[in-house]
């Protein structure tokens, strides 16, 4: 078979290329086959799906990747019989038809290396080829190589060879409208030989009566060479049907019949005896690139990173030129004001761009999912619709990867204990396929993604005696049902009656939470008794920028990031009450609300305790639904900042997400507010932040 | 130096072509479906054209009766580079108005011969 150079410029990349696209490929196919119900014969899913398969056999024979060409044309092959109609669509066809695709994907993986299951792929392509049945694949039947309209020729005489020939040529009048030449021929055979060329005006018409675009004359050909008549034929076979051809060996210069091996005909006209003859012309789904390239992550996050030096540095002239000015007006510093105001808005779209490069839509992440939910439903015995929207939301390709596991936790939790058995359904009223929802929307700056099922929902009693078992809850705490609910993601909580292997052991939850806290994300759980959950997790859209509240405590600013922020207001000193044992009570509006002196909490000005609340400003967050008020002496600008990780620089810090520059150059922590939900600011000196 | 223009759904195939014919000394240009190709063959002159068949939106056949309306691609040589190609399909693409047809998998070095004698 013949195959590309591997040594040629740029070919690693081309077949990096052709990984993605195979891939691209096999979630085609994956989901189409999943959208195929037994006995739907839906010929749009079933062409995308053929498609699909044809692509990649084609390309992998032209990267030279047998294995996979051959598995492929087994499956097109079945799937053609599909497409017309021979074969109808049932579970244990889709069955192996997605055991397909996992061969696929495993032989994808190791293009560039490493060992695929061959056992495997052997057993599931005999499958597919029991699957054909005994009868041969149609079009399998060789195909006839001789010219159909050199009637004049006599097969048998095919392989002979001799040293000179004399050919006829005779295009016919429409011979130049295929965009065919005579001379594409005789270049052709000046490649085997000597060629002497004899035009023969016999047909030509009169001047008058001749056609632009029409052929009217006739060739004699002499060609030396010692080639068989095959090979000379092999030339003529484009215009097999524009014109008549004699090739007829010179006296005397015979040679014995097939006296040297017959050289195989030009690769690049040989037949691919591909059993699909009807090439499925259907399905519109346009997608692909339209024009992309393949860059680096690190590439991007350095040009990331620039741009955020760029925000920076902008940020610090601006600052530079209005504090060295005060009170001026007009002048040359308008057109700096000028300037600078442009600067900023270009920076900031500047940023903008940047970080759009990273950003993916969801559905390269939520399409594993069908599958996943196709295979889970077929093990627990239980039928499950999952119903995926927003899939064109865009997330940061960093988040994306990270939010795949616990969405994957999420989903099999919500098939092995939400989704209820077929039977149970049907006792309550319910219809006997459950649907687990999955969708992706943007709301505020965040992007929210739900993973929701029509289940049971969560039992609040038994959570909550399972807490207290668990010594997560005090006898006697009143909690309310959300908060009880939310209760299943402390560490080390299971409620499933019998462990599956399906959802685990209770190791889930908790880690499906700190996982998305990693990511700054958060989430929470919403049950209906008896109707469904729905696990809700909310994104940053980008790990990489925040929008801050500046606050001063002391003689250092912190930012608190603004989306957890509600609302700010001035401490009034006569609205605090303070019991002992636990932190100052706030009353606000009518709600009571715990209070955090930051600066006690961060060790500001060494163990100062606040003496008076007297002109402090409070800023009120939100973590999960509960209001938290921070004691800060001012309030300062609201900015954009660029995250600078802790981790990487320092070590990472509790209560602290991460640290900026601001525009004068100084260096700001970034307040973590979900860690005050905790233990942390429960009162005791013990609980407070350390350095 | 002539201008040829690929015609191909797939992106790899799409650069191994790019790769191989510029190196040959070509100008390509490439599209991703026969509707998208039959745009850009109308912006410019092309020399040759390259399409596969089984593509989304439009398919190779229907591109090639497209251009061959087109006074422009009237006696131009479109080839057909494709993975399957039986008699009945060489018939289809004969119709259509095709030169001739490349078969997937191809030798690149075979390719340009083909494409030398076509555009010398």
């Amino acid at each position: 078979m013949p195959e590309v150079s591997a040594s040629s410029n740029g070919m690693d990349e081309i077949r990096q290329i052709f990984e993605a696209e195979c891939n691209d490929g096999l979630n085609v196919i994956e989901a189409g086959l999943l959208a195929l119900k037994a006995g739907d014969n839906n010929q749009e899913t079933i062409n995308d799906i053929f498609r699909g398969a044809h692509s990649i056999k084609g390309g992998a024979a032209t990267f030279g990747y047998a294995n996979i060409a051959e598995f492929t044309h087994v499956m097109e092959t079945l799937l053609d019989r599909v497409r017309s109609d021979e074969l109808a669509v049932t579970q244990p066809l889709v069955k192996v038809f997605l055991e397909s695709v996992d061969c696929l994907r495993d032989m994808v993986e190791c293009m560039g290396g490493g060992e695929y299951d061959e056992v495997r792929t052997a057993k599931v392509k005999a499958e597919l080829e029991t699957w054909l049945g005994d009868e041969p694949p149609a079009e399998e039947a060789s195909e006839e190589v001789t010219n159909a309209s050199a009637d004049d020729i006599i097969e048998d005489n095919q392989q002979a060879t001799a040293t000179c020939w004399d050919i006829k040529f005779s295009p016919r009048k429409n011979y130049l409208q295929t965009g065919n030449q005579p001379q594409h021929i005789f270049r052709a055979l000046a490649e085997l030989g000597e060629v002497t060329l004899k035009p023969e005006f016999d047909s030509l018409p009169e001047f008058t009566k001749s056609k632009p675009g029409e052929m009217y004359l006739t060739w004699i050909i002499e060609l030396k060479a010692d080639v068989s008549q095959e090979e000379i034929l092999a030339e003529f076979d484009w215009v097999e049907n524009e014109c008549d051809v004699e090739v007829i060996a010179r006296p005397g210069t015979e040679k014995k019949k097939a006296v040297k091996p017959i050289p195989p005909s030009e690769p690049v006209q040989e037949q691919e005896q591909a059993a699909a003859s009807n090439a499925g012309q259907g399905g519109r789904n346009a997608k692909k690139d339209s024009g992309s390239i393949r860059v680096e992550i690190d590439k991007i996050d350095k040009l990331l990173n620039l741009v955020g030096e760029m925000v920076i540095n902008q940020s610090m002239l601006n600052q530079f030129s209005s504090s060295n000015r005060k009170g001026e007006v007009g002048g040359a510093h308008a057109d700096l004001d000028q300037g600078l105001a442009s600067l900023e808005r270009t920076t900031r779209e500047l940023q903008e761009a940047v970080m759009n490069i990273r950003m993916l839509p969801v559905s390269t992440t939520f399409n594993r999912f069908p599958r996943l939910v196709y295979d889970l439903s077929e093990k627990l015995g239980k039928e499950v619709d999952l119903d995926i929207t927003g899939e064109t939301t865009e997330l940061d390709k960093t988040v994306l990867e990270k939010i795949a596991d616990p969405l994957s936790h999420l989903i099999r939790n919500s098939l092995d204990h939400g989704i209820e058995a077929p039977n149970v359904r049907v006792a309550s009223g319910k219809s006997r396929s459950g649907t687990v929802g999955l969708s992706a929307s943007h709301e505020g700056g965040n992007v929210i993604i739900r993973v929701s099922d029509d289940g049971g929902g969560l039992n609040s009693e038994k959570i909550f005696s399972k807490a207290l078992e668990r010594g997560l809850v005090k006898e006697g705490e009143t909690l309310s049902e959300q908060q009880i609910n939310n209760l299943i993601f402390q560490p080390g909580f299971s409620t499933a009656d019998e462990v599956t292997d399906v959802s685990g052991r209770g190791v889930g939850m908790d880690v499906v939470r700190s996982n998305i806290e990693d990511i700054g994300g958060r989430v929470e759980v919403y049950s209906n008794p008896g109707k469904g959950s729905t696990f809700q997790i909310t994104l940053p859209l980008t790990l990489a920028v925040l929008d801050g509240q500046l606050v001063k405590v002391g003689e250092q600013v912190f930012v608190v990031p603004l989306l957890s922020i509600v609302e700010t207001v001035q401490v009034d000193p006569e609205k605090i009450n303070v019991v002992s044992g636990s932190a100052p009570l706030y009353r606000l509006r009518g709600e009571v609300i715990p209070i955090v002196d930051m600066r006690s909490l961060y060790h500001i000005n060494g163990e100062e305790v606040l003496s008076s609340y007297e002109g402090k400003e409070l800023v009120i967050v939100d973590i999960d639904r509960n209001y938290i008020g921070l004691v800060v002496d001012e309030l300062l600008d609201q900015h954009q900042v660029v995250i600078k990780s802790l981790e990487t620089n320092y070590m990472k810090m509790p209560g602290i997400l991460g640290a900026t520059i601001l525009g004068d150059g100084t260096v700001s922590l970034i307040v973590d507010v979900t860690t005050f939900g905790g233990p942390m600011i429960m009162g005791s000196d013990t609980n407070r932040v350390t350095h | 130096m002539s201008e040829v223009l690929i015609v191909d759904d797939s992106h790899s195939i799409r650069e191994l072509l790019t790769s191989v014919l510029q190196k040959a000394g070509y100008s390509v240009t490439s599209a991703d479906n026969g509707q998208a190709g039959l745009e850009t063959a109308q912006s410019s002159n092309y020399d040759l054209v390259i399409t596969d068949i089984n593509m989304p939106v439009m398919d190779g056949l229907e591109l090639l009766s497209n251009l061959r309306s087109l006074p422009a691609y009237s006696f131009k040589p479109i080839l057909i580079l494709t993975t399957e190609f039986s008699q009945e399909m060489k018939m289809k693409g004969k119709q259509a108005g095709a030169t001739g047809w490349l078969v997937k998998p191809f030798d690149p070095d075979k390719l340009i011969s083909v494409i030398a004698r076509i555009l010398n």
